[in-house]
């Protein structure tokens, strides 16, 4: 069960492809084989949304994710979404709601907001909490992490 | 309120959002091995063998005799094992480790090693308890008088559940032994500690042992104790093998093994006189250590200095005991044995109350704490008290009392029950007793480093052993210094402390590191200004070690004095509602007033309340993690809930100007506060809510529909 298969997807926006055993998990895959370590191990069961990413599109949680599923997929990570126009605003809207501290979840929920934002633009507090809920944060207790999120999207509508 | 105040944007959001932030888990050393650590799955025992398995090349095994010093960390107490020796006291404790290239094969190896016990008695729980590590008695006044001559006398018991610290980044450690030199580097909150520990662990010299703080994923008192023990399991290890070895735990192992906040049993008798005066209190605190004493006597120290909580009475006794119980030994969490001690002192007055026929705010203000008032260890509180003017502030915001009222006549009719709490908290900022003065003996340093590119001419670079762990230590230290050199901040440079640089300033611990090394920095940068002003091209340093302030006075042989040189303080109000079918619980509302001095950065302290307080009231509510026959039942964060941005309602907090005279610039004790109040204010609500006396937590929905059915 445990053979070696090689895989390939289009990792933030680049062809990758790697050989690896077949139970591994995608997490481990970005992680240690395309050293992006910025996609997060918080728990590796689906609870805490550090590892998040872009799979397809939609967010995702990469320890949930088996290596064999990525083959052909299109996934988008912290590393590639930190270089886009729409992570600068979301990012400094985080800086300025002081929603960073220890900072260990805070990529899993910047590519949380994202993918709210871009399917609801202006999302009520509610809808953010909601949003939101897949990703645990310790230290903040939420309040300005859903602040950010909320400047965000007020600074998205001006942009546009 | 001071211009410092002021918010200013962290200097590690930019790293730590797009995912660049180094964590320990990220590095990756030349010829790195794993290692891997075969846990007892065994709660009480004789170890007669350990049956290993054939090693396969370029793997290593590791114990207890790998050790050339004492394989003992130095935690406080020198009594937990790195791995254990003949016995083992709990279940999950490390016995043997296997390092090498592939983490797989190493677990592979721990599977194979069977270890046979000859089983030994074992107790779980505080009630079963016989032993002890500490015992301790204070006595405050004439209790005995008071309680002889007492027109009524009261009686219960408190009771609060163990609570995982549940940081998001994972333990992790990495050691190398180059040259007879050992360097670790990690997730951590105390870098000398560590250093200290390893240098008794292998019997090395000061020169010869580094630690290096890696940025640290949230710690909240967590990252304390456990990593000493990480440090010189891995360090052992590095040693064994001449190769760098890392030691990272994942989410289930991080807590299955790691030391959890001490579970309480608190009885207290009350005297209470002709009038209904409230006379002495006779308070049993029990607390449960674990199978080693770790750090648990400087808990109990805390718990039983604040047992009366934030309230003033004249005749007190107070026992407290450390439990000797089988299971992980019990460790740090923010708060340190004041959420238990506040939780039953302050819902004592709750009971006294509805015994007396009192409102709880009116009963409870009689008794405040004020300027000149005594507290347990005959210590003066010797600065303005502002609890009056705080409760002012949170009825402002609350509605605390015509709400109280109103669900006083309503909570037990109509569809939902509803109940509000008002709770008050007092936290000692530094270290406890004469730790500050005898035991840490913090040392800061400032150092100018000229530089003509910049336009201030160059840097100072604060020099401290205090960690960035999220609490934002970085930016406030900075913003001291700033503020006091007239340097611009970004000249201002705090680096991730390296033993070999910084002084040992003391852990970042104890809500100690503004107060404390704060005010050091703030004194030396004073200093370092004239040194710059005078040549500002030739680099320069200033030293300055503590001193405490001679008016206060501490005994550590009796407990008698000043255990702490001020308080912060704290007014929470939570307001819950209980569905009457379900018993699901919901909080509706969560205010607080604090009063931590000067706040050095609002948004900065805001932050920290707002976290601290969901930690709490998740302490109250849905974490709940027992230890059934000394193992843990929930290791994971499906078992394990911790709150999700849906549990709670946001915190509204206001912060009452008190400059504190030797804080910098007025600022005291901030971290910890939000972590003691909250858990009596929502105990309140619900017995109000509920019309029964709640004394235990975490209260949930089971416990409830088994009150109230
Ligand atoms: S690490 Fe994937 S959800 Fe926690
Ligand atoms: S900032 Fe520390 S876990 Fe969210």
């Amino acid at each position: 069960m445990n053979k070696l298969i090689k895989i390939s997807f289009l990792l933030d926006g680049r062809m990758f492809s790697v050989e690896t055993k077949s139970d591994r998990r995608l997490l481990d895959i970005l992680r240690e084989d395309a050293g992006i370590t910025g996609v997060r191990e918080g728990c590796g069961e689906g609870e805490c949304g550090a590892c998040s990413i872009f799979f397809n599109g939609r967010l995702a949680n990469s320890c949930c994710i088996p290596a064999i599923a990525a083959e052909g997929a299109e996934i988008d990570t912290i590393d590639g979404f930190s270089k886009t126009e729409e992570y600068s605003i979301i990012s400094q809207a985080f800086a300025d709601a002081g929603a960073v501290q220890c900072g260990f979840c805070t990529p899993g929920f910047i590519m949380a907001s994202a993918a709210l934002l871009r399917e609801n633009p202006r999302p009520t507090d509610n809808e953010i909490k909601i949003g939101l809920s897949g990703n645990l944060c310790r230290c903040t207790g939420y309040t300005m992490i859903i602040e950010a999120v909320r400047l965000a999207s007020g600074r998205m509508a001006r942009n546009v | 309120m001071h211009k410092i105040s002021r918010p200013v944007n962290r200097d590690d959001s930019k790293n730590k959002s797009s995912g660049s932030a180094v964590y320990i888990s990220d590095v990756i050393k030349p010829g790195m091995l794993a290692m891997a650590v075969k846990s007892a799955d065994f709660q009480h025992g004789k170890i007669n063998t350990i049956k290993k398995p054939e090693l396969p090349e370029g793997y290593f095994y590791v114990d207890g005799k790998s050790f050339t010093g004492m394989n003992r960390a130095s935690i406080v107490a020198q009594d937990w094992p790195f791995f254990a020796e003949s016995e083992v006291l709990y279940f999950g404790q490390p016995v043997c480790a296997y390092t090498g290239p592939r983490i797989e094969v190493c677990e592979k190896l721990c599977i194979q090693t069977k270890i046979e016990y000859t089983p030994l008695p074992a107790v779980s729980v505080i009630e079963d308890a016989a032993d002890f590590f500490n015992d301790y008695t204070i006595i405050k006044g004439n209790p005995d008088k008071s309680f002889k001559e007492a027109a009524q006398i009261f009686e219960n018991q408190y009771r609060t559940g163990m609570q995982e610290q549940a940081y998001m980044e994972p333990q992790g450690m990495i050691a190398e032994f180059n040259e007879g030199k050992l360097t670790v580097y990690g997730s951590m909150q105390c870098p000398y500690y560590i250093k200290n520990s390893l240098k008794n662990a292998f019997n090395l010299d000061d020169d010869n042992v580094r630690v290096i703080q890696s940025i640290t994923g949230g710690a909240f008192g967590g990252k304390e104790d456990y990593p000493s023990i990480l440090a010189g399991q891995a360090a052992a290890a590095a040693i064994v093998s001449g190769k760098p070895v890392k030691i990272v735990l994942d989410r289930r192992n991080d807590m299955s093994v790691t030391p959890k906040r001490h579970p309480s049993l608190i009885k207290i008798r009350t005297a209470v006189d002709s009038e209904g005066n409230i006379t002495a209190m006779d308070i049993d605190c029990r607390i449960d250590a674990g199978a080693y004493e770790s750090l648990s006597g400087v808990v109990l120290e805390r718990a039983i200095f604040i047992s009366t909580g934030a309230y003033n009475i004249a005749d007190v006794k107070v026992r407290g005991r450390t439990m000797k119980t089988n299971h992980i030994p019990s460790g740090a969490f923010r708060g340190f044995g004041g959420p238990q001690a506040l939780f039953a002192a302050d819902m004592n007055m709750y009971y006294l109350a509805r015994k007396l026929n009192a409102a709880p705010l009116e009963l409870k203000r009689r008794y405040l704490f004020q300027r000149g008032d005594i507290s347990v260890t005959s210590g003066i509180f010797r600065d303005d008290i502002k609890l009056e003017e705080m409760i002012s502030r949170v009825e402002e915001i609350s509605d605390y009392s015509s709400k109280w009222a109103e669900y006083e006549k309503t909570s037990q009719a109509g569809d939902k029950m509803k109940g509000i709490g008002i709770s008050f908290a007092a936290h000692g900022g530094a270290f406890t007793g004469n730790g500050e003065q005898e035991i840490i003996k913090s040392l800061v340093r400032l150092e100018w480093e000229p530089d003509k590119q910049t336009s201030a001419g160059g840097r100072l670079r604060i020099l401290v052993s205090n960690v960035e762990m999220g609490q934002g230590a970085s930016i406030t230290l900075r913003k001291i210094v700033a503020e006091e050199s007239g340097l611009p901040l970004e000249a201002i440079i705090f680096t991730n402390p390296d033993t070999d640089i910084v002084p040992d300033s003391g852990p970042t611990v104890a809500s100690r590191t503004i107060m404390i090394v704060g005010k050091l920095i703030q004194d030396a940068a004073a200093m370092l200004k004239q040194k710059i002003e005078d040549d500002i091209n030739s680099p320069s340093s200033v030293e300055k070690s503590y001193v405490h302030p001679p008016e206060f006075d501490w005994d550590e042989e009796t407990f008698t004095g000043d255990a702490y040189p001020a308080y912060s303080w704290a007014v929470n109000v939570i307001e819950v509602e209980i569905d009457p079918i379900t018993f699901e619980i919901k909080i509706t509302g969560s205010w607080a007033v604090y009063d931590v001095g000067t706040p050095i950065d609002i948004k900065i302290l805001e932050g920290q309340m707002q976290g601290g307080t969901a930690q709490s009231l998740g302490y109250s509510s849905i974490e709940k993690m027992q230890m059934i026959n000394g193992k843990p039942a929930q290791v994971s964060f499906t078992d394990y809930t911790i709150p999700t941005t849906l549990d709670f309602p946001d915190t509204e907090c206001v912060f009452i100007d008190n400059p504190y005279r030797y804080g910098p610039f007025g600022a005291k004790a901030a971290g910890e506060l939000p972590n003691e109040g909250p858990a009596a204010a929502f105990t309140a609500a619900i017995s109000q809510a509920s019309g029964r006396m709640i004394t235990e937590i975490p209260v949930t929905p089971e416990m409830l529909e088994e009150q109230l059915r």
